[in-house]
């Protein structure tokens, strides 16, 4: 298993990739996709990249739809920001969040979250404190930010990339 | 099937699509004009790599779906590479303002970590 599918992921998701590119698929195409599936992992295999582990597909999914409907939510706040629709006073800011999150691919995934989400915009992390640095185009005071951040995101990618 | 044999309701539902689109993409491009400091503005053009990208490619999947008598997923590839490739543009450009600002002791410059 390892030594034929060094990165399973990675096999699927060039598979049906080149099968969406040849789409309708034919019995040439589909036995394409499966060699390139089989080859081009190994290529990466140079790079030694760490084997991806996803132990909660479920909640990937959950996630998924949590993250796409703050997507649409996120895109119409900011639009309403940008011209002018919203009332009252409107303060930005930086805030720093402590995250417990390590493993690389969950953070990749939370910098892909935080940017697919417009108002929030990932600036710098250490990965010595674990401190995320990020500017939100709708500052609050106190944790809102902290606490949305760390219990809509952080906890379900902690479970998924245990 | 060309374009002309398009069912009514599909293509006002394209159009509708595409035109939501794209008035999200411009409400980013808005942005850059209006907003004022540099953090302020690199939110601005995220619409139209996520709201934006995402009704344009729906109509355009939409409309090839319809034209080619079958489910086309091609456009879905665009959106999955613009999506996983925009943070690594914008946390290199909010990385190097930052380290401007905190160097030449701009007023705005973010905390130290």
């Amino acid at each position: 298993m390892n030594r034929i599918l060094p990165y399973p992921v990675l096999s699927a998701a060039l598979g049906v990739t080149w099968l969406l590119l040849n789409a309708p698929p034919t019995p040439g195409s589909i036995l394409l996709a499966l060699m390139v599936g089989l080859a081009v992992p190994h290529v990466m295999r140079a790079l030694r990249p760490r084997a991806v582990r996803v132990r909660a597909p479920g909640l990937l999914a959950r996630l998924a739809v949590i993250v796409l409907y703050d997507m649409v939510r996120s895109n119409i706040d900011v639009a309403r920001i940008i011209l002018g629709l919203r009332r009252g006073e409107r303060r930005t800011g930086f805030v720093a969040i402590p995250l417990d999150l390590r493993e690389p691919f969950g953070l990749a995934v939370l910098s892909i979250i935080l940017t697919a989400t417009p108002g929030t915009l990932w600036v710098q992390y250490d990965s010595d404190t674990g401190r995320l640095l990020m500017h939100v185009l709708d500052y609050t005071d106190g944790d809102a930010w902290i606490r949305r951040v760390k219990d809509r995101y952080e906890r379900p990618l902690m479970e998924i990339f245990a | 099937m060309t374009g002309a044999d398009l069912p009514v309701w599909a293509a006002w539902l394209v159009v509708a699509l595409a035109l939501t689109g794209a008035a999200f993409s411009l409400t980013g491009a808005l942005g850059l004009v209006r907003l004022r400091t540099f953090y302020e503005r690199v939110h601005a053009p995220t619409l139209g790599a996520t709201l934006g990208t995402a009704l344009i490619l729906c109509g355009s999947m939409l409309l090839l779906s319809l034209l080619e008598g079958r489910l086309v997923l091609r456009d879905a590839l665009i959106g999955v590479f613009l999506t996983v490739t925009t943070p690594v543009t914008l946390l290199l450009l909010a990385r190097a303002a930052a380290h401007r600002d905190r160097h030449e002791g701009n007023p705005g410059a973010p905390p130290k970590l």
